[in-house]
């Protein structure tokens, strides 16, 4: 187990960078606590594969340091960090048993036969493995084949970190959540920190506590579930996570007042000035949108049944305005008032949040 | 040790350009200098013996039935095969493996056994002589190797390609030509480079099915080895004009080299 | 070949290709069976005879001797070209300007006309005014592939490794590029070493391709003729007379026809059942995994 840093970390894959954009990994700090579950979320290219591959050694960063602990790794290679890594397809040595398999990275170190067989059976035992270590690797499905490669990263008892790069990808769908279900255990179990690459937001904010939110080479935000989808930060996190996405109306400032569409709106933050000609925005999750006896006029357009209740689109001049009603509760007829929760409203400039931390 | 390892390719290159390189040497020097005395590079360059090629009819229509029946071939070969090959990609019918496995074979038919069998067949429907007659004759192995590299092209385009365009009222020749062949143009490229290859450097059944009027380069070649006593620097010059259309070929395909071969179906 | 429809109009458009394989190889194999059973005098006429060539054949010391020679001749081009080939991919960068140089290179002897290449090496090997011949003489060696059988089976070797043993390069290195990074990444974490990323990573992963190399060398080693026979005529003597020389000698010139297409039937069938036994290890080998 160890605490990993990195400090000052910046990658491009160009020798020579010049402009902003060739950066693939754009500068920032950051610590993963010791012990902790943790996500990077984002789409694709966002670069939260360069930063895994950083963290695990197979990347040497063009600056910054990467520290386990107290320790400065950034010049060592892959097997001398003692690290682990599942990647998005199964890697299994076909020709040997699955026993084997489980078995060559600590052949490979010199451990002693008894040892190994011990180790062996044990992680087996945890994996669900155990009564098919004489079966040969290459015979087993892609999940299987996926818990040989997570198996062989817990086999070794010095593990500092276990990342994983998109690992459900090739799963079934209906295998997916048990497998989903076996790392948490086992994080809960072996108290391992662990980083996990995903582009989806369930996978995500099930399994971390805590998730770092990429996009464009950038840590957008940073937070646990609740964090990233009560108070976002950018508007990005806001419209990525959630489903549906946050809602992004144009908005005004003046004389400390927000305003959409000339209504006047509280906001769970309170900026005092905001940057000159940035582009604003009010944020609102349609969760915190409700009807009600006044507030901002809209008509109903459409009304969508996704089970335990309904997202119902409403339009104000030409902004589609979306919120969530409970499939239970009644609806206006034609037009109604939407009022925003002023806790969980906010004000973005040029995507950035505005007002400092939420009270 | 990573040093050391590019040692290995380094002195394999080496090797292969070796021979080449005396082949050249050899062609810019008179037969008399060669056979005087020997040297690394020509005391006195001379062009006769590539001036003598290029002028001479004997020698340059050599290369040009040669190039003839070769191209002849390709298209025949690749247009053939191309209906076949999609037929094997997207159908079962009645005897398909076997058929399959059938047109494999003769791939792997020792040109030696056709040889004389050939002579007779291609006089007796008076096609002996004619640049024609290679060409089929080599289609009896490059026929089934373009039907193999094509099938594996095909086989990685979805049929959902196919159905999209039935649906949306193409009649197949349409299909096929506007639609299928484009998106296979890298697969058409590489069976069209190993029948140009595979017809280029066969010269048993070249030589047997032709005398005057279509004579391979070579023939040309070997006549004059027998015939004019040694004329080496003449040979060498010959020679190495082959290699030439060769160079040519591999240059522009050589992004497409390593996928040819990487469906394994040389 | 799976997802595929019933469909029996397919027929039509194999239809061409059937034709004029069949034209190109049914009649002339019939040509020869043919011969092969009767006998000829000359003047277009023929008497039944069976199997007398087929046994004239299967026994003579000539075919065996041929046979033999051809045998070792395939084992030994073998045994150099493939683990050579494999090596030198190994030994190849990944990816780059200078393995697209390197693969272009090693692809010409690849497009040299057979006969062009067979002449190559009789000048290269000439010991008086050939570069390989003078030099071998020079350092000491008695070298000369015309009069001597071991000098002429080592010439006949080596450039048969010259000619062919790019195409087991470039099949190999097609092969590895195949495989992807993530499995040498994993096995850096592993800590393997380089001997066990090759044993358990590079040569499963590559066994389909290497069992093609070995099934074409195998096959076109055993039909050599055009640049076997510029470099050394079959000789000396008989030395190097391998299958395909003999069999020519035999049909073209003597024209003996009756045990010339005898021959021929042997060694056709010889070359498809090896060939039907790789194909039906590799496709058996597809299917398990």
């Amino acid at each position: 187990m160890a605490r990993i840093s990195l400090k000052n970390l910046r990658h491009s894959y160009r020798p020579v960078p010049s402009a902003e954009s060739d950066w693939a990994l754009k500068r920032f700090e950051m610590t993963f606590p010791d012990g902790s579950a943790n996500a990077l979320l984002g789409p694709s290219g966002c670069g939260k594969t360069t930063l895994l591959n950083v963290i695990s050694g197979l990347l040497k960063p063009s600056e910054g340091s990467v520290w386990f602990d107290d320790r400065d790794v950034t010049l060592l290679p892959p097997d001398a960090r003692q690290i682990a890594q599942v990647f998005q397809f199964p890697v299994v040595y076909d020709t040997m048993s699955v026993y084997d398999n489980l078995a060559f990275p600590l052949r490979n170190r010199g451990v002693a036969g008894n040892e190994v067989d011990r180790r062996v059976r044990e992680i087996a035992e945890m994996l669900d493995l155990g009564d098919m270590l004489d079966r040969k690797a290459s015979g087993l499905t892609a999940d299987g084949k996926q818990k040989i490669s997570l198996g062989r990263g817990l086999v070794r008892s010095d593990v500092n970190v276990i990342m994983f790069d998109e690992p459900l990808t090739v799963i079934d769908p209906e295998l997916k959540w048990r497998l989903r279900s076996k790392l948490k255990e086992l994080h809960r179990r072996l108290g391992i920190t662990m980083i996990y690459v995903t582009h989806d937001q369930t996978e995500a904010l099930t399994f971390a506590d805590s998730v770092v939110v990429m996009n464009d080479g950038q840590v957008v935000q940073a937070g646990t579930p609740v964090d990233l989808f009560e108070r976002p930060q950018h508007t990005f996190v806001g419209h990525f996570i959630g489903s549906p996405g946050m809602n992004l109306l144009p908005a005004t400032f003046d004389g400390g007042v927000a305003r959409f569409a000339g209504h006047a709106l509280r906001l769970g933050a309170n900026p005092a000035t905001v940057p000159a000609g940035a582009e604003l925005q009010i944020g609102v999750r349609p969760e915190f949108v409700s009807f009600a006896g006044s507030g901002i006029p809209v008509s109903i357009e459409k009304v969508a049944d996704a089970g335990r209740f309904r997202v119902v689109e409403t339009r104000h001049g030409e902004f589609s305005i979306r919120l969530l009603v409970g499939e239970d509760m009644p609806l206006p007829s034609e037009s109604a008032f939407l009022q925003f929760d002023a806790a969980f409203t906010y004000l973005y400039a040029d995507g950035w949040r505005q007002g400092g931390e939420p009270g | 040790m990573r040093r050391v390892k590019w040692l290995l390719p380094a002195l394999y290159i080496l090797f292969v350009l070796l021979p080449i390189y005396w082949l050249l040497n050899m062609s810019f020097k008179t037969t008399n200098e060669i056979l005087g005395s020997f040297t690394w590079w020509p005391g006195h360059i001379t062009l006769e013996n590539y001036r003598t090629i290029l002028t001479d009819p004997t020698w340059y229509t050599g290369y040009l039935n040669s190039l003839a029946y070769v191209l002849m071939n390709t298209v025949i070969s690749v247009s053939l095969a191309l209906p076949a090959a999609y037929a094997f990609s997207r159908y079962r019918f009645m005897g398909d493996k076997h058929l399959f496995f059938w047109l494999l074979s003769n791939r792997m038919a020792p040109p030696a056994v056709f040889a004389l069998p050939f002579f007779q067949l291609y006089s007796a429907i008076g096609l002996f002589d004619t640049h024609v007659a290679v060409a089929l004759a080599h289609c009896l192995f490059n026929i089934p190797l373009a039907v193999w590299i094509l099938e594996g092209f095909m086989s990685g385009v979805p049929k959902e390609l196919d159905e999209t365009a039935f649906v949306d009222g193409y009649p197949f020749w349409r299909f096929f030509i506007r639609i299928f062949i484009p998106t296979i143009a890298a697969g058409i490229g590489v069976a069209a480079f190993f029948c140009f290859m595979f017809s280029w450097v066969e010269l048993l059944l070249a030589k047997t099915l032709t005398a005057v009027v279509a004579k391979p380069i070579a023939a040309v070649m070997t006549r004059t080895a027998s015939t004019s006593g040694y004329e080496l620097g003449l040979l060498a010059a010959a020679g190495a004009l082959t290699i030439i259309p060769g160079a040519f070929v591999i240059y522009f395909v050589r992004n497409y080299i390593a996928k040819g071969f990487a469906l394994g179906r040389v | 070949m799976s997802g595929r429809t019933p469909n029996q109009k397919a027929w039509w458009l194999v239809m061409p290709v059937v034709l004029l394989v069949a034209f190109n190889a049914v009649i002339p194999l019939m040509t020869v069976v043919n011969y092969s059973v009767q006998e000829t005098f000359g003047d277009n006429q023929f008497f039944f005879e069976g199997v007398t060539w087929f046994e004239q054949i299967l026994h003579s010391s000539r075919f065996h001797d041929a046979l033999e020679r051809q045998l070792l001749f395939t084992a030994i081009v073998l045994a150099i070209e493939v683990p050579l080939g494999v090596a030198i991919a190994l030994a190849m960068p990944r990816s780059g300007a200078w393995s697209s140089v390197c693969l272009v290179l090693m692809a010409m002897p690849l497009l040299i006309p057979w006969n062009v290449v067979g002449a190559m090496w009789n000048i290269f090997a000439l010991p008086d005014i050939g570069l390989l011949g003078h030099s071998l003489n020079a350092l000491g060696f008695d070298y000369n592939f015309t009069r001597q059988p071991l000098a002429a089976w080592s010439t006949l070797v080596a450039m048969d490794v010259w000619h062919w043993t790019s195409l087991v390069v470039l099949l190999a290195y097609a092969g590895l590029s195949a495989i992807p990074t993530a499995f040498y990444q994993a096995a850096k974490i592993d800590g393997a070493s380089a001997w066990a990323v090759f044993c358990y990573i590079q040569l499963p992963k590559m066994k389909r391709v290497l069992m093609i190399a070995v099934l074409l060398r195998f096959m076109d080693s055993f039909m050599i003729y055009t640049e076997a026979i510029v470099l050394t005529g079959g000789g000396p003597g008989n030395s190097t007379s391998l299958l395909s020389i003999d069999l020519v000698k035999i049909a073209l010139g003597q024209f003996d026809l009756g045990p010339a297409a005898a021959m021929s039937l042997i060694y056709f069938l010889i070359i498809l059942l090896l060939s039907w036994v790789f194909y039906a290890v590799m496709t058996r080998d597809e299917a398990q995994s």
